[in-house]
């Protein structure tokens, strides 16, 4: 039997375990050890080891990150701040571990904080996750009651506050700095970069910003050890993943799985293959701003470097599926209107490029395209693109455009030649 | 003016932060909280009690999607219009509710009942179409089910 740590003790259909219940299956055993038994430099080292990268998209060394905090003295206040504002569109991995098992990321950002020094934790929660919110507040308390919060934790002379914020809406703010500003009271918008957070992040102090999915590991492998955690993927990438999909496809869901698992077996194992009556034509492979993959790429291995190998990005991990019988046109026109809305309009190519790719695809959809309008999308990819921006909102939203116009070029030109789209009767 | 429960709220959230005015967005939710969105008097209310300016205020208040600068409805209909929920077929959805109710998005009901919104993907993809009314969330939504859920939102 496959190992599934993240999701073991996780039933949607009922209540996630209570702090007594996830103690008795051996929950907090992590905290305790890092705690009682080892330095904040060594519960570091440790994750570090492990090779855990970031599991909110961008796939950083959690380890290496918490490795640049200032440890002196004077450094502190710092502070620990748990990204649980999950709002690419097509993911839903951090509900289901926020729902589901809230005492995992408690003791994560237990330990997390404890490596770092910090005595002040944030979680920035996503406003839409109400039962979440609720699960949270009831396990923060019997977190507090049982002497793993506040001062004196365990008799070792660390103190740790874990504060709630549930956040008032926008994309952007799962953005690492424009989290930062949103916590601070202000409009959630990227700072530059130098410096960063972990040098000067929340009110101008050491921060670290880890998402929900990375947080839930870390007192696991400082319990079980880094060569554990190596040992549950099949990629030298460690441990297993939350893949999701969503789309026309028989069994819509989400899986914990080994790192380095092919496309091909999310899909047809765990998903079920295509609904009958539809046919397969592509996939964002994690969340809405990762490059579109095609059949081709159905054997390549879920890993951060393998999917860039073939052109995109693995992003959430949870893919969203594009059938026969949904026009791509009107696919990216749905993306591209919801990246030109949640635009924080700071920046020129962004705030003007979006809208813009948006009223040409609307226009190509509803029939009134022209050629030169795919030579205007196909500069938008590049001017909105890695460098012209302020942040990755814009290179994001090119992402599935540029491979979008590539791979469904043909789709486009029906749409301009019949002044129509040819999914509509 | 701030009422005194209003004040209370906020203080406990200015108590979180190392300075007041990082509570401003917990100060905006409390007060729609209290009165359904964000008049331009609740910004000034806001703005004296955490030692801003308005327009500070107003630029918080009017970058976020889920505090209200104009009065809504009892009741707010949110549906997510997402690229899984669009694959699944929010629009079906959002066309019999508007029909049925007489309001498109960003309108609300004569009776006051119901206000009408787009929202960002829910995260709920796996169980698309989604949407949320107040606090509560719904999936696998179908036609009959709307019937249904609307119906206990008076």
């Amino acid at each position: 039997m496959m190992e599934r740590p993240l999701t073991q003790y996780i039933n949607p259909l009922s209540p996630p375990l209570t702090l007594k219940e996830y103690q008795k299956v051996g929950g907090y055993a992590g905290v305790v050890k890092a705690l009682k038994e080892m330095t904040p430099g060594e519960v570091t080292n440790l994750v570090k080891a492990s090779n855990l990268l970031g599991r909110g998209g961008a796939g950083f060394s959690t380890g290496m990150k918490w490795g640049m905090v200032p440890m002196e003295n004077d450094s502190k206040p710092k502070y620990l701040i748990c990204n649980a504002d999950e709002m690419e569109p097509g993911t839903f991995k951090d509900r289901y571990l926020l729902e589901g098992n809230p005492h995992q990321l408690i003791a994560g950002i237990i330990v997390a904080s404890y490596a770092i020094q910090a005595q002040k934790a944030y979680i920035f929660l996503r406003w839409a996750y109400k039962k979440a919110e609720t699960e949270l507040h009831k396990a923060l308390s019997e977190a507090y009651q049982a002497g793993y919060l506040g001062k004196n934790i365990l008799g070792t002379g660390y103190n740790l506050e874990i504060v709630v914020h549930t956040s008032a809406g926008r994309y952007i703010c799962g953005e690492e700095t424009a989290l930062l500003n949103s916590l601070e009271g202000k409009r959630a918008i990227p700072r530059t970069k130098p410096p960063f957070a972990v040098t000067t992040g929340l009110f101008g102090r050491p921060s670290v910003v880890n998402n929900v999915e990375t947080l839930s590991w870390i007192s696991h492998i400082v319990e079980k050890g880094a060569d554990w955690f190596k040992g549950l993927s099949l990629t030298e990438t460690g441990g297993t993943k939350l893949f999701g999909v969503s789309g026309k496809v028989k069994n819509p869901g989400l899986w914990e799985l080994p790192l380095g698992v092919t496309i091909r077996e999310i899909l047809e194992e765990h998903a079920g293959g295509m609904l009958e009556g539809y046919g397969f034509r592509g996939l964002l492979p994690g969340g809405a701003s990762t490059d579109f993959l095609i059949e081709d790429h159905l054997d390549v291995k879920m890993d951060f470097h393998t999917v860039a190998e073939a052109g995109s990005r693995m992003g959430t991990g949870t893919m969203i599926i594009l059938d026969n019988k949904t026009c791509p046109v009107a696919f990216l026109r749905n993306i591209e209107r919801f990246f030109a809305l949640e635009s924080c309009g700071f920046c020129t190519p962004c705030r003007e490029g979006l809208p813009w790719v948006e009223k040409i695809l609307t226009a190509i959809e509803s029939g009134k395209g022209r050629m030169e309008h795919l030579d205007i999308l196909k500069f938008q990819t590049r001017y909105m693109g890695p460098g012209n921006t302020f942040c990755a909102h814009a290179p994001g939203a090119a992402e599935p455009l540029q491979s979008g116009l590539n791979y469904f070029h043909d789709d486009f030109v029906n749409h301009i030649k019949q002044q129509k789209c040819p999914w509509k009767s | 003016m701030l009422s005194e429960e209003e004040k209370t709220e906020i203080l406990k959230e200015v108590k979180q932060y190392p300075y007041p005015s990082a509570a401003c967005i917990d100060a905006l939710k409390i007060v729609q909280e209290h009165r359904g969105w964000v008049s331009d008097e609740a910004v000034k209310d806001i703005a004296q009690f955490l030692h801003l300016s308005n327009e500070d205020v107003d630029g918080v208040a009017t970058f976020y999607s889920r505090i209200y600068r104009k009065p809504v409805g009892r009741n707010i209909i949110l549906i997510c219009d997402g690229i899984s929920c669009m694959i699944m077929g929010y629009e079906t959805i959002y066309e019999y509710i508007s029909k049925k109710l007489s309001i498109q998005f960003g309108q609300t009901t004569s009776d006051n009942r119901y206000t009408l919104l787009p929202v960002s993907c829910l995260g709920d993809c796996d169980h698309a179409p989604a949407m949320m009314i107040n606090n509560d969330h719904f999936n696998k939504l179908t036609l009959d089910k709307v019937d249904e859920i609307l119906e206990k939102y008076k």
